[in-house]
């Protein structure tokens, strides 16, 4: 398991959000340590997408506190943040691609934003990043409206890989690819993660893909985060991740039996 | 600091220090291109002593050995190499599909660019006829019953083309008609003609002012409104969900915005016109020091019987103008954002043209009619 070192990565603290009457999350805690696989699931609707966007600085909580290696993201000031955002990368739900530019452009931009590289660098770099996620180089001038669904999916990776920041903020990476090219996501970031020692958030319905990567993971039931390692969780009591961890898809992709390692070894690797 | 080399017995020694990530690829450049390499045969490579080496990095580490070893020296690793390498030369070895070609250059590229566009303004002018009869023929199906003629939609189209347009409507009828009243008291003066003021101001906002006036605030206001909203719902394949379950986009989206806006025109002119005639009044009273009733007589007898209709008529098909080629564009919008800014633009430029060439028609028209 993880050393757990002095300062999380992230840390959230009795998160409130409220959209009108309704309450998306109440007093919700999470805690993400510094190179670790941290998968967030949950029903639809249950705020996982929110709490992304209140991580990002995107949303104004109603309470509660979010800090990032330690410091407290509201305490940050402009050019701070502007700093920090060289050092996470993030992938939307629906992959957010630039749509007046081409792949290649896409990629770029963060790297116009935050580094002076002459454009033959650039352009290499961009390349070696969109060939890294599994697009062919001839997809790198294409327009996002000529990409398939599961293309844009990899090109937002590319964009959120385009600075190789530390940590990474992934939503539904893998919904919308077919499942060899979702095993193939999920060992490419595993490969990245040991090798660059990332730490990665991601948001993801996908069983295979969090007993694939996952080292711990955070349910949100109630609208709160119940956190704990995949075999604490799955062996949990409440019905909600009963269902979940042990329903009948569960068991038709035999997920169940591969939550026994905690260690957090991605199966078949 | 991002290297350090040293000479050794057998060849060179390279030693990464510092951290290898993209930020400060120009810095590492800058060192690399001054080491000597002096036709070394034997470069040996240590990362021990490298902070952080990340995918930029290998990739610039990648591309500095590739060079060394063209230039045959042998590399050999002090440290074990990097996996980052691997996986840098992996993805790059994968050789992908080649980039296929973009067009040709032809040797008569500007005849053949003039042709294109030719050919592209033609294609545009058939799609738009192409059009006007698609919206010609829903509007017939449409009034065969009161349901698809959707009575709350077109309300909200009035209601938002309209009701909503009053007040900047009336406040630049009533400035431009300060302006013309004035600038005509002025030159009238000089004859002791002032009276004749009434009658500019009467005959020119009735016929002319109002209606074109008004238009053209609309063709501002609604026409970028209506292409926006539409070319954004094509962007977001709301157009193509409304066609996959059978809903004709033609019948939901362009005609209620078409029948509001055939409704509200008019009523919005004669409120331009009104307060045109209103503005006149008040003009006249403070500067010229006429009364109210010389006025109002004055203007009564300038005013013929069709003076007011030949303004107002124009207004239903300045509104069809409008609405047509503003609902055109947006639907033309594809791909990207930058297509609905252009379109939405071209929709404009386009209906104030389109609003200014009709009045021209209808004043020759009417000058021929003798109305
Ligand atoms: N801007 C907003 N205004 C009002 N309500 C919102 C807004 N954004 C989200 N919500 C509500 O907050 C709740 C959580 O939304 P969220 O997008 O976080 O769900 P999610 O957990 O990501 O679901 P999914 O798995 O379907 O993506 C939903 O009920 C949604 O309706
Ligand atoms: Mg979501």
């Amino acid at each position: 398991m993880m050393a757990t070192v002095a300062t999380p990565a992230i840390e959230v603290r009795g998160l409130v959000n409220r959209f009108g009457r309704q309450v998306v999350h109440d007093g919700l805690d999470m805690t993400v340590q510094t190179g670790e696989v941290f998968g967030i699931v949950g029903g639809s609707g249950s705020g996982k997408s929110v709490l992304l966007r209140t991580i990002l600085g995107l949303h104004q909580p109603q309470a509660g506190e979010v800090r990032l290696e330690g410091r407290k993201l509201t305490g940050l000031s402009e050019q701070e943040l502007h700093g920090y955002k060289a050092r996470y990368g993030v992938t939307f739900q629906h992959g957010a691609l630039f749509s007046s530019l081409t792949v290649i452009q896409n990629v770029q931009l963060p790297m116009l934003e935050h580094l002076s590289l002459d454009a033959a660098t650039r352009d290499a770099l961009a390349l070696l990043k969109i060939r890294l996620v599994g697009l062919a180089e001839s997809d790198a001038h294409k327009y996002p409206s000529q990409l398939s669904g599961g293309m844009v999916k990899r090109a937002a990776l590319a964009r959120a890989l385009a600075l190789d920041p530390p940590l990474l903020f992934l939503d539904e990476p893998t919904s919308g690819l077919d499942p060899i090219s979702a095993a193939a996501f999920d060992s490419l970031l595993m490969d990245l993660q040991r090798q660059l020692k990332l730490t990665v958030v991601m948001i993801t319905h996908d069983l295979d893909t969090i007993f694939r990567t996952c080292n711990r993971v955070g349910v949100i039931v109630d609208r709160k985060m119940l956190t704990d390692t995949l075999a604490g969780i799955s062996s949990n009591p409440h019905p909600w991740i009963q269902a979940y961890f042990h329903g009948e898809r569960a068991a038709r992709y035999g997920a169940v039996d591969h939550a026994v390692p905690s260690d957090g070894v991605p199966r078949g690797a | 600091m991002y290297t350090r080399i040293e000479r050794s017995a057998t060849g060179l020694e390279l030693t990464l220090t510092g951290a290898w990530r993209a930020v400060n690829l120009p810095a590492i450049d800058a060192e690399l291109s001054g080491i000597d390499w002096d036709g070394a045969t034997l470069l040996s490579v240590s990362t021990r002593e490298a902070e952080l080496l990340d995918l930029s990095g290998a990739w610039r580490l990648r591309k500095l050995l590739q060079q060394v070893a063209a230039a045959g020296t042998r590399i050999e690793w002090r440290t074990p190499e990097p996996e980052l390498l691997h996986l840098v030369e992996k993805t790059l070895a994968e050789g992908g599909p080649p980039v296929p070609p973009t067009s040709s250059e032809s040797f008569f590229q500007p005849i053949s660019a003039l042709g294109q566009r030719v050919m592209v303004r033609v294609e545009d002018a058939k799609s738009g006829l192409d059009f006007i009869g698609r919206v010609a023929a829903m509007s017939g199906a449409v009034l065969t019953s009161w349901r698809r003629l959707r009575p709350i939609s077109v309300a909200r189209h009035v209601y938002d083309t309209g009701i909503t347009a009053i007040p900047i409507v009336a406040l630049i009828a009533f400035l431009i008609t300060i302006i013309i009243a004035y600038i005509s008291a002025e030159e009238l003066r000089q004859f002791g003609a002032e009276i004749y003021v009434v009658d500019t101001v009467t005959i020119g906002v009735l016929r002319e002012l109002g209606v074109l006036l008004t238009a053209i605030i609309v063709a501002g206001r609604s026409g970028s409104a209506f292409a926006a909203e539409i070319g954004a719902m094509k962007l977001n394949e709301e157009v193509d969900a409304l066609r996959a379950s059978g809903v004709n986009p033609i019948e939901v989206l362009v005609l209620p915005r078409l029948s509001g806006l055939v409704i509200a025109l008019p009523l919005l002119t004669v409120v331009a016109d009104a307060i045109g005639l209103a503005a006149g009044a008040v003009l006249c009273k403070f500067l010229l020091d006429m009364s109210l009733i010389q006025y109002l007589t004055e203007m009564k007898s300038a005013i013929g019987p069709t003076t007011f209709w030949v303004g107002v008529i124009k207004a239903p098909v300045f509104a069809l103008l409008i609405a047509l080629s503003a609902c055109y564009r947006g639907l033309q919008v594809r791909d990207s954002s930058r297509e609905l800014g252009r379109l939405t633009t071209v929709a404009v430029v386009q209906s104030i043209f389109l609003v200014i060439l009709a009045d021209a028609i209808f004043a020759v028209a009417f000058w021929q009619l003798d109305i």
